[in-house]
């Protein structure tokens, strides 16, 4: 079901963390709100699952306008950071609340979580208390829970955040697998950018209560809309240089790039560089100095201080011959260079 | 190395200042059965005639010691069942529920709970004369449990304070109502804050003393505490022997009480974190 926020407004007394924001996820859709904290997702997520009132705006699931609707009446479904798994009960008790709580029958309420334990999978678990179940097993038994009533809306609020790092791999596609397989509307609550990017169709990038970039992943990822959506998505991090926009690049520093073709502007500018668009790959043009090679085993991140200042950082296929110390002199894919004016807006 | 081992210093220690309470404690139950010669430490032969009060009235005029001891066994209960109840309730509103003047009443709460309460003992002795439940049970039960509830709440808060938020907005997203959320999902978790509760108003009821004796002074709600003080003071001879024997019927269901229930008090002190 198609979810839309207009003109939402959150204030804490008299701190205004959301001010007039909207957006709108599409029926099927599974959107990522990212940010760093602070930013104003998790409220976004607590409005629209009813915990928080909403100081203004409207919120509409659907044709229904369920803005002053309480949180019991709103059919979303949601999974909580901690899971939120009730201790006393058992795997089944857990997954079969909401329907008691709606006095569905008792056959029909194990029917329903036959089904749902078998869609994540823990169908062998269904006596166990979860205090005996492992991380990624409480996840599955919450996502159930979550979905049991087929609710319209379900709100995942950064899911992944407790889990081991290989668990979170494994979560994060069965998460995605269960999402298309019901063909759920979801929302993605999460700061970090490899989970928003891998699991959603689209990312709302926050920042201090506003939604600064809203796109697909990887087209939010080639062409950011400002400084700040570069600087956040992309693991490892671009690379920012000052640089004087003229007949080249000059950096300042007694080097210059190539202007990219298409760039219009002129006079001070911050350039990015992504770490794969630097490197020997793509011939010659800046000089400088490895100071630091991090192996991360398929390949290296090598950072490199540029003749003259500023740092840039590079990442090459694992088994090049680069030590710290080594003089280099790379070449930059022109093409890929994004400018930024100096307040950060793309240019 | 257990733990014991390494600290066998200080247990030498510890052991050394509760010998004489550990003395006193099997005199207790020594002379209550066997009458020493006076002078001597060594007691006699063994003598149940103590114990006649458990199958004969010691003095016309008092009831039974088995009428007092369902009055103190109703006393208790009363006072321990209104207070759970009571701060089950409080301590959640305190704990959960957004208030006007919430820090107030906590702040309140902390005071009655370190105020010396036998200073109200005139006014409460007033108040209950005007209500006609002077020289009631009914009367001291109130009065009792209104004393005991500052701690109670406080115990309950502190042990809903440790439930997670998500459980509640879980069930609430899960579409129960608050009431049903607090009754099926949140009450569980403080089940052991809630036992220790019960234990330990029926315990405290169990040994009050002074309620009884100032605002049921008749012998109609007379409760084992004020039955042993008149025992001991209407002799003109004391016989402390009977008072002994008493005094050991007295105590057995507290022992019995604290052994059964060991870990569930613990668990007060502990915070209520569930191990």
């Amino acid at each position: 079901m198609e979810l839309r926020l207009e003109k939402f407004t959150k204030r804490f007394g008299e701190v205004t963390v959301i001010e007039d924001m909207d957006l709108t996820v599409e029926s099927g859709e599974m959107m990522a709100l990212l940010g760093p904290s602070g930013c104003g997702k998790s409220t976004t997520l607590f409005a629209i699952c009813g915990i928080h009132k909403m100081s203004g705006g409207s919120l509409h699931f659907g044709d229904r306008n369920v803005t002053t609707m309480p949180a019991q009446q709103r059919s979303v479904g949601v999974v909580f950071q901690n899971y939120a798994l009730y201790p006393h009960m058992t795997v089944e008790q857990n997954i079969g609340f909401p329907l008691k709580v709606q006095r569905v029958s008792k056959s029909e309420i194990r029917e329903e979580v036959a089904r749902l334990s078998d869609l994540v999978q823990i169908g062998n678990l269904l006596d166990r208390r979860p205090a005996q179940l492992s991380g990624g097993q409480q996840q599955r038994v919450a996502l159930a829970r979550a979905m049991i009533r087929k609710p319209d809306v379900l709100l995942l609020d950064e899911p992944l955040a407790n889990l081991d790092a290989k668990l979170r791999l494994e979560m994060r596609s069965e998460i995605r697998r269960i999402q298309r397989e019901t063909g759920i509307t979801a929302i993605l609550v999460t700061h970090d950018q490899v989970e928003a990017m891998s699991m959603c169709d689209r990312i709302a990038l926050m920042k201090e209560g506003q939604i600064m970039q809203l796109a697909a992943p990887e087209e939010m990822y080639a062409n950011p809309s400002s400084q700040f959506v570069a600087g956040f998505l992309g693991n490892p991090p671009i690379s920012f240089l000052d640089a004087v926009a003229g007949e080249r690049l000059d950096l300042g520093t007694g080097q210059s790039l190539a202007r990219p073709f298409g760039l219009e502007a002129t006079g001070d500018v911050v350039i990015g560089i992504r770490p794969e668009f630097f490197g020997p790959q793509h011939g010659t043009g800046l000089e400088g100095e490895v100071i630091f090679v991090e192996p991360q085993g398929r390949e290296e991140l090598i950072d490199v201080r540029l003749e003259g200042g500023g740092e840039i950082r590079s990442v090459l296929p694992a088994g090049e011959p680069v030590k710290p110390g080594e003089r280099i002199n790379w070449g930059v894919a022109t093409d890929r260079i994004l400018a930024f004016a100096k307040d950060g807006t793309r240019l | 190395m257990t733990a014991n081992a390494r600290i066998w210093h200080l247990v030498l220690v510890l052991a050394a200042c509760s010998t004489p309470l550990m003395i006193m404690y099997v005199f207790q139950v020594i002379e209550s059965v066997a009458e020493s010669d006076p002078g001597s430490l060594w007691p006699g032969e063994l003598d149940f005639e103590n114990w006649r009060f458990l199958w004969e009235r010691i003095d016309t005029a008092r009831p039974s010691i088995w009428v007092a001891t369902f009055n103190t066994f109703l006393f208790a209960c009363a006072t321990a069942f209104l207070v759970t109840a009571l701060s089950t309730t409080a301590g959640y509103a305190l704990s959960r529920l957004n208030m006007p003047g919430r820090p107030y009443f906590l702040g309140g709460l902390i005071i009655l709970h370190a105020f010396p309460t036998i200073t109200l003992i005139i006014a409460i002795f007033i108040i209950l004369q005007f209500l006609g439940l002077f020289d009631s049970l009914l009367g001291i039960i109130l009065v009792k449990a209104a004393l005991e509830l500052p701690f109670g709440v406080w115990i309950m808060k502190g042990f809903y304070d440790t439930v997670p938020w998500e459980i509640e907005m879980a069930g609430v997203q899960d579409g129960a109502s608050r009431v049903r959320v607090w009754w099926e999902l949140v009450l569980p978790q403080v089940k052991p804050g809630l036992a220790a509760l019960l234990i330990i108003s029926f315990l405290s009821g169990w040994s009050e003393f002074v309620l009884p004796l100032v605002l049921a002074p008749g012998t109609s709600a007379q409760v084992l505490s004020t039955y042993m003080n008149a025992v001991i003071q209407d002799d003109t001879t004391a016989d402390f022997g009977l008072f002994k024997a008493i005094g050991m019927f007295y105590s057995i269901p507290v022992i019995i009480i604290y052994l059964l229930f060991q870990k569930q008090l613990m668990n007060i002190y502990g915070g209520g974190t569930k191990g």
